[in-house]
């Protein structure tokens, strides 16, 4: 089928991206005032494609012979990456400032593997997964080591991408048996004849190589080892972006891929071991987190813990759930956000003052920074009337439906060890007095970053009605 | 539909009113307390509007507010009170501004967000209480636990952090199987009637037919988050941290209006969501209650700490309402109800009391205390007024409820046992034995402390004005009951008759 020029404009979110990061090069390379002008510039950018991609939801086409999908759930998830991306470089700007480094590429590799996402949860085709899936990592490889003077975001960068190329290792290996037994790289095709070929030990293996690499990049339980050190090594807005659109991104492509794959019968090969990655996760995570003294390493382990939750959805795979993880992914990514914000305002330099113990006092130093991390650690515990409560509320809802109710049980059970070490930060933000002094910088873009991701958290909890509308609608296409 | 709008005005009124505090100057300290005090008493006003509005011949829910709030999954903001209900919104309104006048002396700390949370604290019991759709209800049941929380770990005693925490996963542990088990109702009901629904009134209709195995699953997971709450024994280890450790006004708000939401969910939930599990139930639970009555009272006893003392005795208290609610005739559950009305008032008014003397001294250890009978005659008398409201001093609150418990479950068919009334009933006399042997060693014999003759003064106007309108109802329900025992009545009755038909078949 040729391509028309029609198209090409559907096209737009990939468009109004791919020439912003053009445009950006460009802007970086001519302009003396070039630091000034990028940050709002990437704003606008994010801005305006996450809201053109909100609005164009119901545009839901496939385009250029099978490849990519515009409208519907993609679009849902790059109004997700793009709002995402826009809060982190609001934050990042006070944050780099301090670092006293500054490097045009930063914003350009937040554009580039904002870009990689999109291609991500819009491919239609697994060599187009494949394309969009190296887009992403290969920039957080080098956003993770953007600060190439700290020995601890080198160590974060090098064994992040050490570990991600052996994960991309896996996903080639995987869509090379699966083109080698079926001939094709289109995911409609492996669909409509997924009961012939899933008879083929070789198609199936592939395939699982290919869920093992994506579980790599969720952060599930066992493949998570890298998780920790690299979002405790890496700067901390970097962190902020990876652990929840990087993560958004990497389940876009599992719902893409396996929901209309779990819809068959014979595809219940899966639910087991979904299952197993989410018990293992969700009570990996959570225990683990206890333990720790380090922000941004317990919220590293929180987000094992959460892809848990998530997965839970995946093992139940029905309509209910799979609304539910996007929901999840969206207030997961809000309230992750706001409180890596929050850190990153706190934090000093060299990577002090991310440990628990600096928060001590908090709300008597600046009470507006102590309020909304409340909120996004009550949020992120699951506690009503916040986002993150209607998240798991929604999976458990599908994990019930689909009779997994002892998942549903873990779940609860998981959550409630949660509640410890989420509780603990308000109990040294709240319940302690300060144990050191030190002055704390609030530049106005971080905190109306934190706000803006406060107010999204708590809309979202309110009004879960406006987003999960959105998602029912689409979810089925 | 024309929805009378009354009870949103009452459960969005603290809404609204913690939300503007937040925007009063931090300094404004005076100004704060005053706000506070005038927003929950705009509340108590429309509670009282709404109790003479109200229709007590009966007995389904009145004043319904819905509003379909989550479509894509069926959850309304759905709103109404019935006798039971009204009578516990009613305990709530009125106690939340005598507790905010109480601490005006106590709370100097952060008065700003002291206020906020009592009045956000307010709302959540409100729509505890009010909330038709279990959905709401488990909202309100979490939420409420932030500003809990909050209470007891920023205005508490030493160990606040410990009993915070403490209090907040116990708490949580329940609620979170509760949740479970509301999703899998909502799910069997979209099962039993094509639409996946968590409405309390359409759970009504199908509770009864769940299979008779996963029934009992079903109020488990109801039944503990509600035992932790009460808490009933063994469950209740966290409540005489969190009791010692919250300031004055949490204890009271916890004694009071808290541990009332465990026994109410009782009622409104366990008992007609899952009737043939709450009979075939009865009896263990009826046991636990009553180990919890006479535990209470025993380890009361042996307290050195006034606080502790009376922490102790809501564990011996609310068993007594747990043994009338499940003795299920209306009697008992009617005295139950009662029950829970005469425990916050008078177990609140000794909190109040202790808190009175903790002010001015920072003890409150009974062996410090002696003989202030002679220094502080009006705080004496108060005391012993409370002491033997909390007893169960005929012509006083207490002696109804405890005595209509007592009557029904004598004569209750589900339990068919004499000896748990005759268990119960020891409870009155311990009770009897810890309360006035506290106020013999703190009030009468010889000043032991001269010191405290300098220290302690009598009550100032303010705290007899907190005093006297929990001193007038105490009186009230003891002499004149039928006030509030025909409020609730109609309603009992309804629950009882969905519990009913299961109770004859048991009796075959």
């Amino acid at each position: 089928m040729p391509s028309t020029i029609n198209e090409y404009f559907q096209l737009m979110p990939f468009l109004i991206i791919g020439i912003g990061i053009i445009l950006s090069v460009v802007i970086e390379i001519s302009s003396k005032s070039s630091k000034e002008i990028l940050p709002w510039f990437s704003i606008i950018l994010f801005f305006a494609t996450a809201l053109y991609s909100i609005t164009n939801i119901s545009e839901h086409a496939v385009l250029f012979g099978g490849m990519v999908e515009v409208g519907g759930k993609p679009a849902i998830f790059n109004f997700i990456f793009n709002l995402g991306a826009m809060l982190v470089v609001m934050s990042s700007i006070g944050y780099l400032k301090k670092y006293g480094t500054y490097f045009g590429e930063y914003y350009i590799l937040i554009q580039s593997s904002v870009l990689g996402m999109m291609v991500m949860a819009g491919s239609k085709d697994i060599l187009m997964i494949f394309l969009g899936l190296e887009l992403m990592s290969i920039c957080f490889y080098v956003l993770a080591g953007i600060n190439r003077n700290k020995l601890g975001a080198n160590e974060a960068a090098m064994k992040y991408f050490l570990l991600g190329s052996f994960t991309t290792g896996f996903i080639v290996y995987g869509i090379a048996l699966i083109y080698g037994t079926t001939g094709t790289t289109s995911i409609q095709n492996l669909i409509d004849n997924f009961g012939e070929y899933s008879s083929n030990i070789i198609f199936v293996t592939g395939l699982i190589l290919f869920l093992i690499g994506f579980s790599f990049k969720i952060a599930a339980v066992p493949f998570h080892m890298w998780v920790p050190d690299v979002y405790q090594g890496s700067a901390t807005t970097v962190t902020g972006l990876m652990s929840t659109t990087g993560k958004t991104a990497a389940f876009s492509v599992l719902i893409i891929m396996l929901t209309s794959i779990f819809t068959l019968n014979s595809a219940n090969i899966f639910k087991p071991y979904f299952s197993a990655i989410a018990v293992l996760s969700m009570f990996f995570g959570s225990i683990v987190a206890i333990s720790q003294n380090n922000l941004k390493r317990m919220l590293a382990y929180s987000s094992i813990s959460h892809a848990g939750y998530m997965a839970v959805g995946l093992a139940a795979a029905n309509s209910y759930s799979i609304s539910g993880i996007i929901f999840y992914l969206a207030a997961y990514a809000f309230m992750n956000i706001g409180a890596f914000s929050v850190i990153s305002i706190i934090e000093g330099e060299n990577d002090s003052r991310t440990d628990i113990n600096v928060y001590a006092g908090l709300n008597s130093k600046n009470p507006v920074l102590a309020a909304f991390m409340a909120l996004f650690m009550f949020a992120l515990a699951g506690i009503p009337p916040m986002a993150g409560f209607f998240g798991k509320y929604y999976v458990f809802v599908g994990a019930i439906e689909s009779n997994l109710t002892w998942l549903a049980i873990l779940g609860v059970i998981s959550s409630m060890i949660s509640v410890y070490f989420y509780l603990r930060v308000i109990v040294f933000m709240y319940f302690k007095d300060a144990e050191e002094n030190f002055e704390i910088e609030v530049a106005p873009y971080s905190l109306s970053s934190v706000v803006i991701s406060g107010v999204l958290v708590l809309m979202f909890g309110l009004f879960p009605d406006m987003l999960l509308r959105l998602i029912t609608a689409v979810v089925s296409l | 539909m024309e929805q009378n709008l009354l009870l949103t005005y009452l459960l969005f009124a603290p809404i609204v009113g913690s939300v503007l505090v937040l925007f009063f100057n931090k300094e404004q300290v005076k100004l704060v307390r005053w706000f506070g005090l005038i927003v929950s008493l705009i509340a108590f006003v429309i509670s009282l509007i709404i109790y003479f509005m109200f229709d007590q011949a009966n007995p389904q829910f009145q004043f319904v507010n819905k509003f379909l709030w989550i479509s894509s999954i069926n959850v309304s903001y759905h709103i109404g009170v019935d006798g039971i209900s009204l009578l516990l919104v009613l305990l709530t309104t009125f106690l939340t501004p005598l507790t905010l006048l109480s601490t005006w002396k106590a709370i100097e700390k952060n008065v700003k967000m002291f206020t906020f949370s009592m009045l956000f604290l307010e709302a959540g019991m409100i729509g505890v209480f009010i909330s038709l759709d279990i959905f709401l209800f488990y909202i309100f049941w979490e939420a409420m636990l932030i500003p809990m929380c909050f209470i007891i770990g920023i205005w508490g005693g030493e160990r606040r952090i410990y009993a915070s925490i403490k209090f907040f996963i116990y708490t949580m542990v329940g609620s979170l199987l509760m949740l479970v088990a509301i999703i899998w109702l909502a799910v069997y009901a979209s099962n039993m009637t094509g639409s996946f629904t968590t409405n309390l009134l359409d759970l009504y209709k199908v509770g009864a037919s769940i299979p008779n195995q996963i029934q009992g699953w079903m109020f488990g997971a109801f039944f503990l988050s509600f035992a932790i709450k009460i808490p009933l024994f063994p469950l209740h280890t966290w409540l005489p941290d969190a009791h010692v450790e919250a300031p004055t006004a949490g204890s009271v708000i916890l004694a009071g209006v808290l541990l009332k939401m465990g026994t109410y969910g009782i009622v409104r939930y366990c008992l007609p969501l899952f009737p043939q599990s709450a009979v075939e139930f009865a009896p263990v639970i009826s046991v636990l209650a009553v180990i919890g009555i006479i535990y209470g009272a025993l380890v009361s006893m042996v307290q050195t700490d006034m606080k502790k003392l009376v922490a102790y005795s809501s564990v011996s208290h609310l068993g007594f309402v747990v043994l009338g609610t499940f003795a299920m005739t209306v009697e008992s559950v009617q005295g139950a109800v009662i029950q829970m009305v005469n425990h916050g008032l008078s177990t609140g008014a000794l909190f109040l009391l202790v808190g009175v003397v903790y002010e001015r001294t920072h003890r409150r250890d009974i062996a410090y205390y002696g003989g202030i009978a002679k220094i502080v005659p009006f705080y004496s008398f108060a005391l012993l007024f409370a002491s033997l409201s909390s007893v169960g001093l005929p012509g006083l609150n207490g002696f109804v409820g405890e005595f209509l418990i007592l009557l029904g479950s004598f004569k209750s068919q589900v339990l068919n046992n004499w000896w748990f009334t005759i268990f119960a009933a020891t409870g009155v006399i311990f009770a009897a034995v810890y309360l006035l042997w506290m106020y013999q060693r703190v009030a009468f014999g010889v000043v032991k402390n001269h010191e405290l003759a300098d220290h302690l003064s009598d009550l100032n106007t303010r705290e007899m004005i907190v005093l006297a309108p929990i001193f007038v109802l105490i009186v009230w329900i003891g002499i004149y009951p039928s006030t509030f025992l025909k409020l609730t009545e109609a309603s009992t009755q309804l629950i009882l008759q969905q519990v009913s038909t299961y109770t004859v078949n048991l009796l075959k």
